[in-house]
């Protein structure tokens, strides 16, 4: 392949990717990494250094449209951004202590989480709480979010908690170079009893702070490279900018099963050639 | 200086930082394909590249003598530094609100990021 087909196929996979990625919510580096390695070859390594410079890429782009509509709380933010970047370090460092078979095997793993996602019916689960446990009250942790023409207060609970699920989530995204929003999200959501939407925005705001934390790694081990990151940062940032123009327009339901059922065929082609040793 | 203000100014500084990265990569990007365009190429068997895009000083010679390689991985770390900026931003504007503890908290977020890639690279 020359560089001028390998540079526009990329292009075109991972605009794809950026926009499915930001009209299901899911993310276009959970696409991106098994299009590249399943369908061009590519070693997991440049890919996972590639997706990792997209992850900032759309989290800080998008980041900056949701911080100006005042849902995401940047206290939260930032104090679980500790967490999420010593765990980034963490998994930036075992990339390179693991066998890249492994790396897709734990991908794979994680593409199914995503598929599972996509096809559970309802995304706003919890009851958010209306008052915030002592530790959350220390850390001044509450805030309030705008509900038609008046701000919903919210409280905030399980600091210790989310912060141990936040270095997890950080561990995932320095192993594999993608965002790892929906673990952040649970974390938030699910067991600090964060109001989804406040969960979801202020989620994407850690994103790019992650990612950013594991970059030098993969920059000095080589993983970002030039040629494949170029048009895989330019494709997604063009695609994910798209994706949330129309997103509400689109039949967004419809979209997120049929995605599913890609993202879950993605991650059995994954594990099962991470587990033949074919990736 | 209030949180509203911090975080109008915050998503105007996230804005520009993604923007100016993605014009560099994409002028590198340019001038790589006008050069190298009937090269073939395949990434099949991860190797490490060359240093001049895998340490700061490297990246910024290679792009300083206009080579595509140096100018796209320039806008990469463009790209990586700009939510390290808005940490530092935030270390800035919670010590103006006279917010010691989310300065404190801030700095800390800073320290893990500057400590990370002046390690690693």
């Amino acid at each position: 392949m020359t560089a001028l087909a390998f540079t526009l196929i990329v292009l075109a996979i991972s605009a794809l990717a950026g926009f499915l990625g930001a009209l299901t919510g899911l993310g276009g580096g959970v696409v991106v990494v098994p299009a590249l390695t399943l369908l061009l070859g590519v070693d997991i390594k440049y890919a996972i250094g590639a997706s990792l410079v997209s992850v900032i890429a759309t989290s800080s782009g998008a980041a900056a449209a949701y911080v100006r509509e005042g849902f995401s709380n940047i206290r939260i933010g930032m104090l679980l951004e500790i967490a999420t970047t010593l765990g980034a370090i963490a998994g930036a460092v075992l990339a390179a202590h693991i066998s890249t078979h492994a790396i897709a095997i734990v991908f794979g793993l994680v593409l199914l989480q995503a598929a599972w996602q996509s096809f559970e019916r309802s995304q706003t689960s919890s009851t958010a709480s209306a008052s915030s446990d002592a530790l959350a009250r220390r850390f001044r942790l509450d805030g309030s979010y705008p509900l038609g023409n008046v701000r919903q207060p919210y409280g905030v609970r399980n600091v210790p908690a989310g912060f141990g699920l936040m270095v997890g989530a950080g561990v995932l995204s320095g192993l594999l170079g993608i965002g790892s929003g929906a673990m952040k999200v649970i974390a938030m959501d699910r067991v600090m009893k964060i109001p989804f939407k406040v969960s979801t925005t202020t989620s994407n705001f850690m994103i790019g702070v992650t990612a950013a934390a594991s970059a030098g790694v993969y920059l000095s081990r080589g993983y970002i490279d030039p040629h494949v990151a170029m048009p895989v940062m330019l494709g997604v940032l063009c695609g994910a900018f798209l994706g949330s123009r129309v997103l509400v327009r689109a039949r967004v339901h419809t979209l997120r099963l049929v995605f599913g059922c890609v993202v879950l065929a993605l991650a059995l082609e994954m594990i099962v050639n991470g587990m033949l040793g074919r990736v | 200086m209030d949180d509203n203000r911090l975080e109008s100014m915050m998503s105007i500084l996230l804005r520009t930082g993604v923007l100016l990265a993605a014009a560099v990569v994409f002028a590198g990007g340019a001038l790589y394909i006008a050069q190298h365009h009937a090269q073939p190429v395949s990434y099949r068997t991860f190797v490490a590249g060359a240093t001049d895009t895998r340490t700061l000083s490297g990246i910024a010679a290679s792009a300083g003598h206009l080579q595509g390689e140096g100018l796209i991985q320039l806008g990469l770390v463009l790209l990586i530094a700009t939510p390290v900026a808005r940490v530092a931003f935030a270390v800035v504007g919670f010590a103006l609100e006279s917010d010691r503890l989310y300065a404190f908290v801030s700095l800390i977020v800073l320290a893990i990021l500057i400590f990370s890639l002046l390690h690693a690279t």
